[in-house]
């Protein structure tokens, strides 16, 4: 049974000044319920690549499939309308800063034409999920008055309010302490167990793709549970100056010999 | 061969950047007739660039004023006419001063303010994120400013000419001995329709002016903070120079087909 692509990239190019490539080429699908772990080294172009997946950033050559549909050359005001169906956490958490933690997460659903929600709805639908990322108590504060962790689970927050089938995380834990980061890495497989969804996690630590691919959410116990990799369904891709150079599981990964693959993989023996 | 390709590569940034200006412009004006409508920004815009700019407004009119009323009663002085003062104060305030140092003030004021607004969400990736959160910037950002500066500056620009007449009497009055009732019939006498007509249609067009290149150089904004204050620099020089030219051609147009 083939599962559906929610993103197909094929032989995408982006170019932002004329020759020089940030991606290059690059081809990839997801499908449905896979988890795909995206590293590189900064630079490498993972950013633009989350950004093209959305239509934020064009590609100058090849073409991009989101949810069935080809975004390549869609004019912007065709673009809501699919990404409506998609949550992104971009890099520096994007809140918007003269809004409250409320208000940021209510947005997507004033805001999205496809989403009709009542309004006397909105107010559960904003608290049940910063009751999903643990940070009702900040309900009425700013995004300024938040620390980075906290502001990175409410972009979390405001990334998955509207249930969409598609994640793109981009750094979830970049710069964040061990035990934050552990916390929002466990967010994104809860978010991913619970609710089915496909997701995109750009990382720079092989142990959040390690987490990804070897747990799964326990909603009994709110715990992370080991699991076979197969159950967890997650590919890792490796980009070096915006060309894919490695694509496959994690027992793949630690098997490569390519150097700078190497450099991103944590081996078990030396980790110890 | 070499000179005219330099010439067309220092050409290319700004041609390049006009035509992004044009654009903006172009999207802009159309949102106005397109749902969804954001009015809770477009009063909030309102209360901040109208409201807001009052003071700065009320404090250049009258001084403006009084200074005219200086300069002019004593030119007039000379021919014995200082009871015209009333009416060379009222017919400058209106046709020129008062619509191109109220553009000038809320230049300075909200290009700036604006351009430093926007820049900050785009160099924060806020403005990415309302694209891919369902709103179009233009619609959200960009429009809202737009009407409430048009609708503002106009406004504005009454009270600035109202207080510079005032400003003007009170000078007219300790200085020259002016007759209040002279003064202010004459100031009313003095005006016929088509100086209205500029006084208002020129702030009308300023304004688009100000929001448009406030937001242009705003969305433009690269580079982090550093970025930000570049192109709050930029905006408010560059709004008040097209000002200033845009008034010359204006008036001359005005002077052309009004016959005054
Ligand atoms: N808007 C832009 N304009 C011009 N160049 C850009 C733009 N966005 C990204 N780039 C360039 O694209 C390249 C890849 O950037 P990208 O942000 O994707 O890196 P990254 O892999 O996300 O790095 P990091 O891990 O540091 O976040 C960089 O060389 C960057 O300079
Ligand atoms: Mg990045």
């Amino acid at each position: 049974m083939a599962a559906t692509n929610l993103l197909e990239f094929d032989k995408v190019s982006v170019e932002f000044e004329a020759g020089v490539r940030v991606l290059n080429e690059v081809s990839f699908a997801v499908p449905e319920g896979q988890t795909r772990i995206i590293m590189g080294a900064a630079g490498s172009g993972k950013t633009v690549l989350l950004k093209t997946a959305m239509g934020l950033n064009r590609a100058c050559g090849g073409s991009v499939r989101l949810l069935g549909e080809d975004i390549t050359h869609k004019p912007e005001n065709q673009l809501f309308e699919i990404r409506a169906r998609v949550g992104m956490l971009f890099q520096d958490s994007a809140l918007f800063d003269s809004m409250t933690v409320a208000q940021n997460v209510a947005y997507p659903l004033l805001n999205q034409k496809s989403i009709q929600i009542p309004r006397d709805k909105m107010e559960d639908k904003v608290r049940e999920s910063l009751r999903f990322v643990e940070l009702e108590q900040a309900i009425t504060k700013y995004p300024s008055e938040l620390s980075g962790g906290m502001r990175r689970r409410a972009a979390i927050a405001r990334a998955v309010v509207t249930g969409p089938p598609l994640l793109l995380y981009d750094s979830p834990t970049a710069g964040l302490d061990p035990i934050t980061a552990h916390t929002i890495m466990a967010l994104i497989i809860k978010e991913r167990d619970m609710d089915n969804t496909t997701a995109l996690v750009v990382t720079h630590r092989y142990q959040d793709g390690n987490l990804v691919a070897n747990f799964r959410y326990n909603p009994d116990n709110g715990t992370l549970d080991p699991a076979s990799e197969k159950a967890t369904n997650t590919v890792f891709m490796v980009l070096r100056e915006g060309r894919l150079v490695f694509e496959g599981t994690q027992t793949e990964l630690e098997a490569c010999s390519d150097e700078y693959v190497g450099k991103f993989v944590k081996k078990p023996e030396m980790a110890a | 061969m070499l000179a005219s390709g330099f010439v067309l590569d220092f050409l290319k940034g700004p041609t390049l950047a006009l035509q992004d200006f044009c654009l903006l412009t172009g999207r802009a004006m159309r949102n106005v007739t397109r749902q969804p409508h954001y009015s809770d920004d477009i009063k909030l815009q309102m209360d901040s660039i109208g409201v807001g700019s009052i003071p700065i407004v009320l404090l250049t009119g009258f001084f403006s004023g009084a200074v005219m009323a200086l300069q002019m009663g004593r030119a007039l002085q000379q021919y014995g006419q200082t009871g015209r003062t009333g009416t060379v104060v009222s017919i400058i305030l209106v046709r020129e001063l008062g619509p191109v140092l109220t553009s000038l003030m809320v230049a300075g004021r909200n290009a700036s303010g604006i351009a430093s607004e926007l820049g900050s969400m785009k160099v924060t990736e806020q403005i990415d994120a309302m694209r891919a959160l369902g709103t179009d910037p233009i619609q959200k950002l960009v429009t809202p400013r737009m009407i409430a500066t048009g609708v503002m500056l106009p406004c504005l620009t009454v009270i600035d000419d109202f207080v510079g007449m005032v400003g003007g009497w009170i000078i007219g009055k300790l200085l020259y001995d002016l007759d209040a009732l002279q003064y202010w019939s004459q100031t009313w006498h003095a005006l016929v329709w088509s100086d209205v007509a500029q006084g208002l249609l020129k702030p009308f067009v300023y304004s688009f002016v100000i929001s448009l290149i406030g937001c242009f150089y705003g969305l433009r904004a690269s580079g982090g903070t550093q970025g930000v204050g570049r192109a709050t620099t930029q905006a408010m020089v560059a709004a008040s120079v097209t000002i200033l030219i845009l008034n010359l051609f204006m008036g001359l147009i005005f002077v052309k087909y009004s016959g005054t």
